[in-house]
């Protein structure tokens, strides 16, 4: 039997012929910008990465106050290659988010959420929002100190949203301390909820974007731009990419393998140097900026409105730039992004040098 | 729609209003147990209202010992003129656990920079709100804690 009896037979009982007419016909346009083309993939394999070391931390992890720790500490030390499993698992979480907002400031500012993408960019939002409680729920997993206060102090901001905060608190802290419960109940959002979750929005993201092609910036639009085949040509250079990941990842895991730190102590106070994962330093940071009270209004209180509002219109984009919409340019949606990537990354500066 | 009266409409009418509603049952009946199952049961907090927190003779002065009250963590203070004060650890701005300072002579919290003076009043920083204070009984060499 060869290779073509096999496809044959494949295709006789699956029927091939339209995922193999769409390999033929999708094409990369080529231009100055063409290089922010390959973080949504470079995602997406990183995204690969997470899941198949996070099915591998599963088969000794133990999600318990008691044990929590200790068997993380039995993966780093005993396991063989339990140190790298565990180091690329949390590096490659770090570079996924990364290569994540990359992808999506790339996509703000080429505009790539104008019609009929509205659809794509909202569901790159959630796919944000899940990520961003991926990272939140994992890093309490290990149950150290860091983990702990971290956790203590972003279950409260949710507490002080208004209305709802005191339902939000206690049904992320499972009871109204972070205890052994809110571990237990992170470890299900983290391997049960969220992977459901955003298999579902990934694959919608990933069909819309098959559906629309390659969005081209509003700049280039129209113009006679060079063409790539996607399959071979573009998908051999996104592998390119892709092995460059895996070096950085390998690298980095085998250089500066990710600490454990100190087991999580209920009744001890919250280190000196206290911080954030990096991707929420700059919230941290301003939250550290906003004073005790603004007039009668709790300042974290505001901080916490004002995230959100940020939060619901960063969401909305699709809608609220009219000008894209209509074809037109639109500087101030342009300036918008460039003012947030300052903000998050000059907050992101000063919470590490502060 | 215009309403019109034969047979059929009201029997279709009926029909949707009738699946519609038992939709409507089914789904509230399915998601309300789902949704009361994920809060948390209330469990009752401890009762205790006093516990030892700590041996006189152990604390130095300008000195700060966290100690277990109930489920949550307590702190006290002892000033350098020998005062002994205590306090609840729970940083009232986002909750993270507070410490002493000897040099400062004041109450911080890590998490936000945000400290509080001897008296547990918030004097720098984001803390909204002084800390909880604790009455502060000694008997021998114990020191009493208690609610109120
Ligand atoms: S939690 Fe104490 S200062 Fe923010």
């Amino acid at each position: 039997m060869n290779m073509s009896t096999i496809a044959d037979w494949v295709n006789d009982r699956a029927g091939l012929a339209p995922l193999k007419e769409l390999a033929q016909k999708k094409e990369v346009p080529l231009h100055r910008h063409s290089l922010w083309y390959y973080f949504g993939g470079m995602t997406l394999f990183l995204f690969f990465i997470q899941v198949g070391t996070g099915i591998l931390l599963l088969l000794y992890y133990r999600p318990s106050a008691e044990n929590a720790f200790e068997s993380v500490q039995f993966i780093m030390t005993e396991v063989q290659f339990g140190w790298l499993i565990r180091s690329i698992h949390s590096w490659s979480a770090n570079l996924m988010i990364a290569t994540m907002f990359i992808h999506m400031f790339s996509a703000f500012l080429m505009k790539a959420y104008r019609p009929p993408r509205e659809f794509t960019w909202i569901s790159g939002s959630l796919l944000l929002v899940i990520v961003l409680a991926f990272g939140f729920s994992g890093y309490l997993l290990p149950w150290n100190k860091l983990a702990f206060f971290a956790t203590k102090v972003g279950t409260d901001i949710a507490g002080v949203v208004p209305g709802i905060g005191d339902f939000l608190l206690r049904f992320l802290r499972g009871g109204d301390e972070v205890t052994g419960a809110t571990l237990t109940r992170f470890f299900g959002f983290h391997v049960a909820v969220l992977p459901a979750l955003i298999t579902a929005i990934l694959f919608i993201h990933l069909l819309l974007v098959q559906r629309q092609g390659m969005s081209v910036p509003p700049s280039l639009e129209g113009k006679a731009l060079k063409k790539m085949k996607f399959v071979p040509n573009f998908l051999l250079r996104d592998l390119m990419g892709w092995l460059i990941a895996l070096g950085a990842l390998a690298a980095l895991s085998a250089i500066f393998p990710w600490e454990l730190g100190e087991k999580a102590d209920p009744f001890a106070s919250a280190p000196a140097g206290i911080k954030p994962e990096w991707f929420f330093m700059f919230m941290f940071q301003t939250l550290k900026f906003i004073p005790a009270k603004i007039g009668p209004i709790d300042g974290e209180v505001l901080g916490v409105l004002a995230f959100g509002a940020g939060g619901l219109f960063w969401f909305l984009v699709p809608f609220l730039d009219r000008k894209t919409a209509q074809g037109k340019p639109s500087r101030g949606f342009t300036v918008i992004g460039i003012i947030l990537l300052v903000y998050i990354v000059g907050m992101t500066i000063i919470g590490y040098t502060q | 729609m215009e309403k019109t009266n034969t047979p059929l409409t009201t029997r279709r009418n009926f029909i949707d209003y009738f699946l519609g509603t038992s939709l409507g049952a089914t789904l509230v009946a399915t998601f309300y147990p789902i949704f009361k199952f994920l809060v948390p049961p209330q469990i009752a907090e401890s009762t205790e209202s006093s516990v030892v927190a700590a041996k006189v003779s152990e604390l130095k002065p300008n000195s700060g010992k966290i100690f277990k009250f109930g489920s949550k963590p307590g702190i006290i203070v002892k000033t350098p003129t020998g005062e002994i004060r205590a306090f609840s650890a729970t940083c009232t701005h986002l909750d993270c656990t507070v410490q002493y300072q000897e040099g400062t002579q004041q109450i911080w919290c890590a998490c936000h920079n945000g400290r509080y003076d001897m008296a547990g009043k918030n004097v720098a920083g984001p803390p909204p709100r002084p800390l909880e204070q604790f009455t502060v009984n000694v008997r021998g060499d114990e020191i009493i804690v208690s609610k109120g």
